[in-house]
């Protein structure tokens, strides 16, 4: 991607001062910044860091709770804070457009496209009639959705979550505004998708001379797509510059943090070799649609459809694969919080498939689990002691109360807690450390294998290493076995021995992490390495 | 010696009671629940609404201390002879509102009236037969000229209402210098609403009791029993309805939900089932065919059923339990679809791999995540029952018609409206109290569905 | 039931008994071993009576009549006053509503609310007691009760609408602004500022549609059930519907009438269920009709 010459343009946006409270509480501590026509600009920052409520400041969209307690913001040769709403109305989707996070719920539900892209035209342009309807089908076309005319009838929810963000991208376009803020347009987004959208984005910025604010935490992303790009944490920008300057010489320590918080894909995880642990063979999960009145089963969902692989002792299988690919099904199924149609499952040998609720019991404490979200996987009324107790107690493990208590503490102080965090309360810490319990939690009932269903998607990016460094550490010390589900592929050198690849349900592609990210054979394995967004090294 | 006289409905209420003092010496213990109860008392609104709701609950239960006095001995018996009791059963309420109880008349009167609503034949001092209305016998009688009368009103009103704040300030005095000693620095309830309140409400007691003294203050009815009474009377009624149907609601709401949103499968079927057909029967029919019931049940016991207090106790009774399991199935729908959804949370799914029993995941999981739905509803139902008892008298199927309350003396009262002078005051008399119930309940669940409810919840 | 209807005067045994062969309560309650075949099953009351109502047949009330004649009378009654009071019901609650969503966060709400919890709090008796004082005994406007046929009703049936709409405004309203208070918190609604749309075009574009899928969901199961009347209504404004039949029969204990009202219930109530499910589907893009 090209990098444009800035210098000698005046700016599109100029952003001075800007402040924003919240009561007293200021979220956004007096921010400077530029963006030039032409350019993709990046606000960079992590949950907190203000680069949302920045960009909702300047279309004025900011909730009730919030006010812009000072600053100027001013758009060409407008003072965006003098206008009046009216005026305002004017500029949005005009001048300025917008897109967001969440394409699955940023459309109207009961409206169809056609009717959606219309409103926008109609609203700022004089066009009518088949005019109008030429120029809908030109912007889905345009924004790569396939059979435009037809699409126009349809509702949101018939569409993928890719084609929706390309109609809300054909949305924001239509009246051909000058700047366009994207806010994480591609986070709930799939790998390969993601790609597509931001290819797609480039694109669009250079026909028609468009200016980008970028919002995103992801600095791969950055490195592929911004020319300039401006840091933020805590509601204040502690480095702006340059693209290139920026990768090359980071001065902030965050920055860099934020740098290398990108994995490092070169360098394998090695392992001896060591017998199986978890045997998994031909593993069906079909879940039964039923229809019609006295609700017969008609047909079924095939989540997962005949997959095999197995874990070693103390190594870790990866099992990567995008939304919908069965991955989280499938390591479910192996806790039983899903009914299995078909298939076998073996631990230590045994047959696990077919096993009574009781008769399973025994081996919940051998099989834990970790779950994605650190917020809903800690029930928020316990305290952090009976958390962790919870499955001590129900599964047997140290009958003793003070062996327990003990035993308690140093996994604690282990994971990287304090033993008095044992009487606080889940919403006390953040997303990382809450991570960290849960770890503990599953490493309290002595597991043979741990099921950890992508545990740091939802951690802040500089966090991420540090969870993944314990777990390897843990699984050095303890000869835990991983079965690690994840659809990031670019964190998976570091941890996982093997990996399989997961698509619709099916594996297409398993082997040992080296050969499979050096010489994928699989088109969909290259498609996804390849999407992942990388430092460009210049 | 009085013989006290406990009722089943006198029972039921303290045991209310003190369940709901371990409710609160519960909540004490958690954290999470005691940060939530706060956000309600910070509110103005939340507070004094809590304390109009406490001041009807306290007379209600004062009113269900019930007793017989003993009849005054006849000539010829002596002291060790069997006392007998009079059959007509009192309560310690009934003691405190002496004045309003005992200064009956013969018929309609208006609120504060000299003379009698309708005319009498009256003779006169030279016998000659007229037609005038006579002076009350009890309302006004201290007068001696009528001209002051309105000066007598204002008089004893201020007389009253600075010995109501006398009264009102000494325990707000008495308590506000125990908080000073005591230092409380987290003071976050405006303790200055609730005094306030608790003036007001003591002021206007105060005030009703002394000048019931010496007139009607809101008239008396057809029989001549004074309108304030009765009504304040009905409190016990009112407030037990509400209550007491709400205590038969809740466990088979709560049991039937949770289970059908929990186990899923047949279990819900059946639930849904149950509550589908039961919804589908117009309630009232259900509740008047359910009272006929009782009626025959009584009819053919007479002997457990002596004293005409115990009759209308039980029907009393059986009217609330009826109302109670009619009404579960709104309670248990939303449990259902709330347990749905908890079911699904990370927390609840860690909980099975864990290995948690089904009552375990239920006791610590589910039920915690519920209680706001369950809190709201108890409020909500409370108020609705109040005002479906109203409704109810109406029809006939509602509480029997020796039992003082709103409802009867709605049903009363509605004949009594088109007479010409339209006779007004038990009419009003019934909706200002009720109506001060209900509006303090549903303001207050609106407080506390504002501090429970997960999206406004501070703190989430 | 006997002595109810034939009255409190000195009733003999015969005179029950004779009530009783009249109406068929004679026979056994489920299996009438005296006669032969079908009959054993069907010559009981169970069978006669209950069993009976799944063919819609009625059959008479304790009077003699025709129940299904009365129903078929006295349904108009109740349906052109519920059906009036329905729909201005509904639009008046909405408008209120969408008045109250759009000065969200200031004074007018504030007291808006407080006036919806007020109006809620009073008993629907105390609406009809006094709209009847005032608007017929002290303004003298419409008469206080009765009923005519034909248009001549209106004049009977202004106050008991009015009244209806008034007594539902305070729940209505607030339930109606929380369900829109719920949309307009939802992720569209800022996409469709952010294109610029004003104010007043996404209240009525976005929010108002939106926001009718869980109202109309909630109001059409009942609409079956306005068939059965308001027994509340019809009674205190004298109006012959089937409200103030069905409650003059349970005063009367005119079981064959309650019975029949019962089953009538139920199955206008099973009806208004499915209603719901179409209307679903009718209303939300998203459901299909499985």
């Amino acid at each position: 991607m090209t990098m444009t010459d800035t210098t000698n343009q005046a700016p599109l946006l100029t952003v001075r001062n800007l402040r924003v409270t919240a009561g007293s509480n200021a979220l956004v501590k007096g921010i400077n910044f530029e963006i030039f026509p032409k350019e993709i600009f990046a606000l960079v920052g992590e949950s907190g860091s203000g680069k949302s409520l920045t960009s909702l400041s300047i279309m004025r969209l900011l909730p009730e709770a919030l006010t812009i307690s000072h600053g100027e913001i001013n758009f060409k040769d407008t003072k965006l804070f003098t206008l009046t709403e009216t005026q305002m109305n004017t500029v949005r989707g005009r001048k300025i457009a917008m897109i967001f996070q969440e394409p699955q719920t940023s459309l109207n539900p009961v409206q169809t496209i056609g009717a959606q892209l219309k409103e926008v035209l109609e609203l700022h342009q004089n066009i009518q009639g088949n005019a109008l309807q030429a120029k809908l089908v030109s912007l889905l076309d345009e924004v790569g959705i396939p059979d435009p005319e037809a699409r126009l009838k349809w509702y949101p929810h018939q569409l993928s979550g890719g084609q929706k963000q390309r109609v809300m991208i054909a949305m924001a376009l239509a009246c051909e505004p000058d700047l366009l803020i994207a806010d994480e347009p591609t986070t709930a987004l799939d790998v390969t998708i993601q790609r597509q959208i931001l290819e797609l984005l480039d694109k669009l910025r250079r026909d028609r001379n468009l200016g980008v604010l970028l919002i995103t935490h992801d600095m791969g992303v950055v490195s592929e797509m911004a020319d300039r790009v401006a840091v933020m944490q805590y509601g204040e920008i502690l480095e702006q510059t340059d693209c290139k300057s920026f990768f090359a010489n980071p001065q902030h320590e965050y920055s860099q943090r934020l740098i290398n918080s990108l994995p490092d894909t070169k360098h394998f995880i090695q392992g001896e070799d060591a017998e199986t642990i978890l045997t998994v063979d031909d593993l069906k999960i079909w879940f039964p649609k039923k229809s019609g009145i006295l609700q017969k089963t008609v047909g079924h969902t095939k989540a997962v459809d005949g997959v095999s692989f197995s874990v070693e002792k103390g190594k870790t299988l990866a099992i990567v694969g995008e939304s919908g690919s069965g991955k989280t099904t499938t390591g479910k199924a192996i806790l039983r919080l899903n009914p299995i149609h078909d298939g076998s499952i073996k631990f230590n040998g045994k047959e696990l498939v077919g096993l009574s609720h009781k008769q399973f019991h025994p081996y919940r404490r051998d099989i834990q689990v970790i779950f994605q979200d650190p917020f809903s996987s800690m029930n928020p009324r316990m305290t952090v002691r009976e958390i962790i107790e919870e499955g001590m107690v129900s599964l047997g493990v140290e009958p003793d109360a003070d062996k327990r208590e003990g035993k308690m503490r140093a996994l604690l102080e282990r994971v990287g807690m304090l033993p008095e965090h044992l009487d606080r309360f889940p919403h006390e810490f953040s997303g990382g450390q809450r991570q960290r319990i849960a770890i503990a939690r599953a490493l309290a009932v002595d597991p043979k294998l741990i099921i950890c269903d992508e545990p740091t998607s939802a951690l802040d990016v500089s966090i991420r290493g540090q969870v993944l460094d314990l777990l390897n550490d843990l699984q050095k010390e303890t000869g835990v076995s991983l079965l690690f589900i994840t659809h990031d592929l670019s964190i998976i050198p570091h941890l996982a021995h093997n990996v399989a690849v997961m698509k619709n349900g099916v594996i297409v592609e398993q082997g040992t992490t080296q050969d499979v990210m050096e010489s994928p054979q699989h088109p969909y394995t290259q498609a996804l390495l390849q999407a992942v967004p990388k430092i460009q090294t210049v | 010696m009085i013989l006290p006289v406990v009722l089943w409905s006198d029972i039921l209420i303290f045991a209310l009671a003190i369940a709901v003092g371990l409710f609160v010496w519960q909540v004490r213990k958690n954290p999470l629940a005691k940060a939530r109860w706060r956000t309600v008392f910070e509110n103005k609104v939340g507070v004094t609404s809590f304390v109009i709701i406490l001041f009807y609950v306290l007379i209600s239960l004062v009113d269900s201390l019930h007793f017989r006095e003993p009849l005054p001995q006849l000539e010829g018996e002596n002291a060790s002879d069997k006392v007998a009791y009079s059959s007509e059963v009192k309560s310690v309420l009934d003691l405190v509102l002496v004045n309003l109880e005992e200064g009956a008349e013969t018929t309609y009167s208006a609120p504060f009236a000299l003379y009698s609503f309708a005319k009498e034949n009256m003779t006169a001092e030279d016998g000659t037969v007229y037609r005038d209305f006579p002076r009350l016998e009890n309302g006004g009688s201290h007068l001696a000229d009528e001209a002051d009368h309105l000066w007598d009103i204002f008089g004893k009103s201020i007389q009253a209402i600075l010995v109501g704040l006398i009264i009102g300030f000494i325990p707000v005095a008495l308590h506000m210098w125990l908080r000073k000693r005591a230092g409380n620095t987290e003071d976050y309830i405006p303790w200055n609403v609730a005094y306030g309140t608790f003036i007001a409400l003591v002021v206007i007691s105060t005030w009703i009791l002394m000048v019931s003294e010496y007139y009607h203050i809101l008239g008396t009815d057809k029989v001549g029993q004074d309108v304030l009474y009765q009504s304040i009377k009905a409190i016990r009624t009112g407030v037990l309805i509400g209550t007491l149907a709400t205590l038969v609601t809740l466990p088979i709401a709560i049991v039937l939900g949770i289970s059908a949103g929990y186990f899923k499968g047949w279990v819900d079927d059946t639930v849904q089932f149950i509550y589908t057909t039961l919804s589908s029967i117009p309630g009232i029919l259900l509740i008047a065919a359910s009272v006929l019931l009782i009626d025959v049940y009584i009819e053919t016991n007479p002997e457990a059923f002596n004293l005409t207090i115990l009759r209308s106790d039980f029907k009393f009774i059986a009217l609330c339990a009826i109302l109670g399991l009619i009404s579960w199935t709104t309670l248990c729908r939303l449990l259902r679809a709330e347990t749905l959804k908890v079911s699904q949370l990370d927390y609840v799914q860690a909980a099975h791999a864990f290995g948690v029993s089904h009552s375990g995941v239920i006791r610590k999981h589910i039920l915690p995540n519920v209680t706001h739905i369950i809190l709201i509803s108890v409020v909500l139902d409370f108020s609705a029952f109040v005002l479906a008892e109203a409704v109810l008298s109406y029809i006939g199927v509602g509480v029997d018609p020796n039992m003082h309350s709103w409802g009867n003396m709605i049903n009363a009262a509605r004949s009594e409206l088109s007479r010409d002078p339209s006779v007004w005051w038990s009419v009003t008399s019934a909706f200002i109290l009720m109506f001060t119930l209900v509006l303090a309940a549903n303001l207050f669940s609106d407080e506390v569905r504002n501090a429970f409810d997960p999206r406004t919840a501070k703190g989430n | 039931m006997a002595r109810v209807h034939l009255g409190d005067k000195h009733v003999t045994q015969e005179d029950i008994d004779n009530w009783k062969s009249q109406r068929g309560y004679d026979k056994p309650l489920f299996v009438n071993s005296e006669r032969s075949g079908l009959d054993v099953v069907t010559d009981t009351i169970f069978f006669d009576k209950s069993i009976r109502l799944l063919a819609f047949d009625f059959g008479k009330s304790d009077e003699g009549r025709s129940i299904a004649n009365d129903i078929e009378e006295r349904m108009w009654p109740s349906l052109a006053l519920q059906i009036p009071t329905f729909i201005i019901g509904i639009m008046v609650n909405i408008c209120f509503a969408l008045i109250i969503v759009m000065f969200r966060a200031s004074l007018f709400e504030f007291a808006a609310l407080t006036l919806c919890v007020g109006m809620l709090s009073i008993s629907a008796v105390f609406y009809i007691i006094g709209g009847q004082f005032f608007f017929s005994k002290l303004w003298n406007l419409v008469p206080i009760s009765g009923y005519l046929t034909g248009w001549d009703a209106i004049q009977f049936l202004i106050l008991p609408i009015i009244i209806g709409v008034i007594a539902g405004v305070g729940a209505g309203t607030r339930l109606y602004r929380t369900i829109f208070i719920e949309e307009a918190s939802k992720d569209y609604m800022r996409t469709a500022r952010a294109k610029g749309v004003s104010e007043l075009n996404i209240l009525f574009k976005h929010l108002l549609p939106n926001g009718m899928i869980p109202i109309l969901t909630s109001v059409v199961v009942v609409i079956p059930t306005l068939f059965m009347g308001s027994l509340l209504m019809e009674s205190f404004f004298g109006i012959p519907g089937l409200g103030s039949y069905t409650l003059d029969a349970i005063q009367a204990q005119d079981f064959a009438i309650v019975r029949s009202m019962v089953f009538l219930g139920a199955v206008l109530y099973i009806i208004g269920l499915l209603l719901t499910d179409i209307s679903y589907t009718l209303v939300d893009p998203r459901v299909k009709l499985s």
